[in-house]
């Protein structure tokens, strides 16, 4: 008899191959069979959907010390359960930073309670100044299974080349926000016609492009894993392709609104469009569609990057960048799927066996004896995005009123119901 | 006996402005954000409704009752001495009450969401907002949360329509047409919304634009414009009717987007040698302030080519119009 009989779902485990109509049974929190007519404790129906692996975002800012009026652990975390995440990754941005044992250790203590993974990312550089290293060993001894500036490039070449060299005996890579600081100047959307157009300083693909080949050569140096964040242009895919080509240790990620959008398709000065990276152009999204499918890009990361209204509100050159992703993630990606672009099994790995491959997570799949983390969403369900209704505290989101086909049901996390129906029902 | 003059200038408006009900207005907008947004035909309604305030504004008694009872809020939200000038005696030429709301440098400037903003102004009750912001967009937010007409004097570096169009009318009364003329705009188009707004109607009304400046100068895919791109200041003003010269900001040398200001002033400098170069009856723009010796030449900015003070007097004359266009508008009268 087992606790939970997930039951005739379509079960996919991009990890092993798996593609097949059944049941899947969970037994002390962790999968315990495959097989049809399985019967245990508690069934959920799932004919119709899809029940893969937890969803892994390697990449959000849940604000959490300090900016707790744009989202905290909890909030956040029911935003993942929401979306159909089971782990994320916090970026160390807060306030204060996570540059230090001590609050990474906070962090991963007080996400016992939330219904979530909680794998924290440390910083680079203490407070995120590049002027000096963070206690890149205490965070990773409290739990920290990254390091990255994020939010930030890391301006000094020499800091970066210590920050590698130093991360390695750790086993950790390093994940970098790729950014000249000079060459990125006062812009705030991608340098092209649009920005022209609307009087709006442009950001140059050189400016991220720059860093990132840096910090290939660098890894290349050091030995160190390379991971790219939120990769936006045509000329960083073809930079990342080439040094995997060549055996460097470098991965990558891409967003949700660089696979979707262009800066041609954002509304007039609408700040629920502002992200830096900036939104590219036509080109640089077909590049990183094609780089997803082809496996340059191994995880999507949604960047989740809360604000509250009234900072979003102000003028296009003074509101912060960012855009909020984990509960419409799956609903805009799949779309890459109905086009063609990619197989939804390569797309779950993306989500799932990808980004944990890059984190060294035991999660991410559907072996026998894994942890019961898993996702169990519709994929040809209609709805339509209302902020209001979002768990997350914010609302700045591009796809504010549309229609996404999609939607994450049922979230299982260590074998325990945390969304069901759609609605979170842990730490409410 | 004021009483008795303002009915005479009215009944000499009513012989040069045509009457017009609101349904009958040949102009489609009930703000004036940017030139982007008008057609040829209602530029040429707006240039046609300034003419009979030129020809007042040559009158001994300027003041005509047309706006008497309404209210206009000049809000300049960044420093500003001729726009704000001349909309506030466009606006009290036509007897409205104008009220200026100087933002600049205030704690308005920077951290006040625009919504709240617009909820302030509008709490106030006012029928006309003109707004100039530093903030590429700003006009247009506020404009969407306003019921009331917004006209753009000028935001970011995205738009100035209300110079444009005096620079239109300005080129119209010096050519009697504008169709077909060819005009060089030389200087730093990037940071311009002068430039941009001119560029947009100009393709409109089937103008030929050219842009000389350093590359370093012009925004990206700047082409689109429709117009054609120079470096070299002799090559772009070959032959063309207007050239029309923009301020160089002296911080741009130091953010090093030109060595100096004597290497800018040596290749794009408009001298008089140059003016041979150009057509015959060439005639030199400027938005002003001008900078003597950078972007021109004193003794071409004082010759009888320069509309550049001409600019300034149409520019009264055409915000006249354009209040008076927008409020029927917005009042639906």
């Amino acid at each position: 008899m087992f606790d939970l009989v997930l039951k005739n779902g379509r079960v996919i485990d991009p990890a092993h191959g798996v593609d097949a109509t059944t049941d899947l049974a969970i037994r002390d929190g962790r999968v315990a069979a495959l097989g049809a007519g399985l019967a245990g404790a508690e069934g959920i129906d799932c004919t119709g959907l899809v029940v893969c692996p937890g969803l892994i975002d390697l990449h959000v800012h849940l604000r959490d010390p300090g900016q707790e009026w744009k989202e905290d652990l909890l909030s956040g975390a029911q935003a993942a359960a929401a979306g159909g995440f089971t782990t994320l990754c916090c970026m160390p941005n807060t306030v204060p930073t996570n540059d230090t044992g001590a609050i990474t250790r906070d962090l991963v203590e007080r996400a016992v309670a939330i219904p979530v993974h909680l794998r924290p990312v440390g910083a680079i550089s203490r407070g995120l100044a590049g002027k000096e290293l963070a206690e890149i060993g205490e965070m990773v001894s409290a739990g920290a299974v990254a390091i990255s500036d994020d939010g930030c490039g890391v301006q000094d070449g020499h800091l970066m080349r210590h920050a590698m060299e130093y991360a390695r005996p750790f086993k950790i890579p390093v994940i970098i926000h790729p950014q000249d600081d000079t060459l990125f100047g006062h812009g705030v959307m991608n340098e092209g016609w649009r920005a022209t157009e609307l009087g709006l300083a442009g950001i140059p693909a050189a400016a991220e492009e720059a860093q990132i080949d840096r910090d290939i050569r660098l890894s290349a140096l050091t030995g160190t894993r390379l991971h790219v964040a939120h990769l936006s242009t045509a000329g960083g895919v073809e930079l990342v392709r080439r040094a995997q080509a060549a055996g460097v240790a470098v991965s990558a990620e891409a967003t949700p609104h660089h696979l979707l959008l262009t800066d041609a398709d954002m509304p007039a000065y609408d700040t629920h469009w502002k992200m830096s990276p900036p939104l590219r152009g036509a080109a640089d999204r077909a590049a990183l569609v094609a780089a997803l499918a082809d496996g340059t890009i191994q995880a999507i990361a949604t960047d989740h990057a809360p604000h509250a209204p009234q900072e979003k509100e102000l003028p296009f050159d003074d509101a912060p960048f960012g855009v909020i992703g984990l509960e419409t993630c799956l609903g805009v990606v799949l779309a890459l799927v109905r086009d063609g672009r990619i197989s939804l099994a390569d797309l779950l790995h993306r989500l799932t066996a990808g980004p944990a491959r890059i984190l060294g997570l035991a999660t991410g799949h559907l072996a026998v004896g894994a942890v019961a983390d898993l996702c169990c969403f519709d994929p040809q369900a209609p709805w339509r995005v209302e902020p209001e209704r979002f768990y997350s505290k914010s609302r700045n989101s591009p796809w504010a009123g549309q229609e996404l086909t999609g939607r994450p049901l049922h979230t299982i996390l260590a074998g325990r119901i945390v969304c069901r129906d759609g609605t979170v029902v842990e730490g409410r | 006996m004021g009483d008795e003059v303002m009915v005479t200038q009215e009944e000499k408006m009513a012989s040069t402005i045509e009457p017009h009900g609101a349904k009958g207005l040949p102009f489609a907008h009930t703000d004036l954000l940017d030139t982007a947004e008008l057609t040829g035909a209602e530029i040429s309604f707006l240039l046609d409704q300034s003419e009979a305030f030129f020809e007042i504004n040559k009158r001994q008694v300027k003041k005509v009752p047309t706006l008497r009872g309404v209210t206009i809020m000049d809000c300049f939200f960044e420093p500003s001495t001729r726009t704000r000038s001349s909309f506030e005696l466009a606006g009290k030429r036509l007897s409205a009450d104008v009220i200026n709301f100087s933002a600049a440098g205030s704690s308005l400037k920077k951290g006040e969401s625009l919504r709240d903003t617009a909820r302030t102004l509008a709490a106030m009750g006012t029928d006309l907002i003109v707004v100039r912001h530093p903030a590429a967009g700003a006009a247009a937010s506020l404009a969407e949360e306003l019921a009331v007409p917004v006209i753009n004097a000028g935001d970011g570096c995205h738009a100035h329509p209300t110079q444009a169009l005096l620079d239109l009318f300005t080129l119209r009364r010096a050519f009697g047409r504008l169709e077909g003329l060819k005009v060089a705009i030389i200087g730093d188009i990037a940071h311009s919304r002068v430039a941009r707004s001119n560029l947009l109607a100009m393709r409109t009304l089937g103008m030929e634009t050219r842009i000389c400046a350093p590359p370093t100068l012009l925004p990206a895919a700047v082409e689109r414009y429709g117009c054609s791109v120079f470096h070299h200041l002799p090559s772009a003003i070959a032959g063309v009717d207007a050239i029309m010269m923009l301020r160089i900001q002296r911080e741009r040398a130091s953010s090093g987007a030109f060595p100096s200001l004597r290497e800018y002033a040596r290749n794009y400098c408009l001298t008089r040698a140059h003016l041979a170069l150009a057509a015959p009856h060439c005639v030199i723009l400027h938005p002003g302030p001008i900078n003597r010796g950078v972007e021109i030449a004193s003794d071409v900015a004082d010759s009888p080519r320069s509309l550049i003070l001409d600019q300034v007097t149409a520019g009264v004359a055409v915000r006249m119009a354009i209040l008076y266009v927008l409020w029927q508008q917005g009042s639906g009268q």
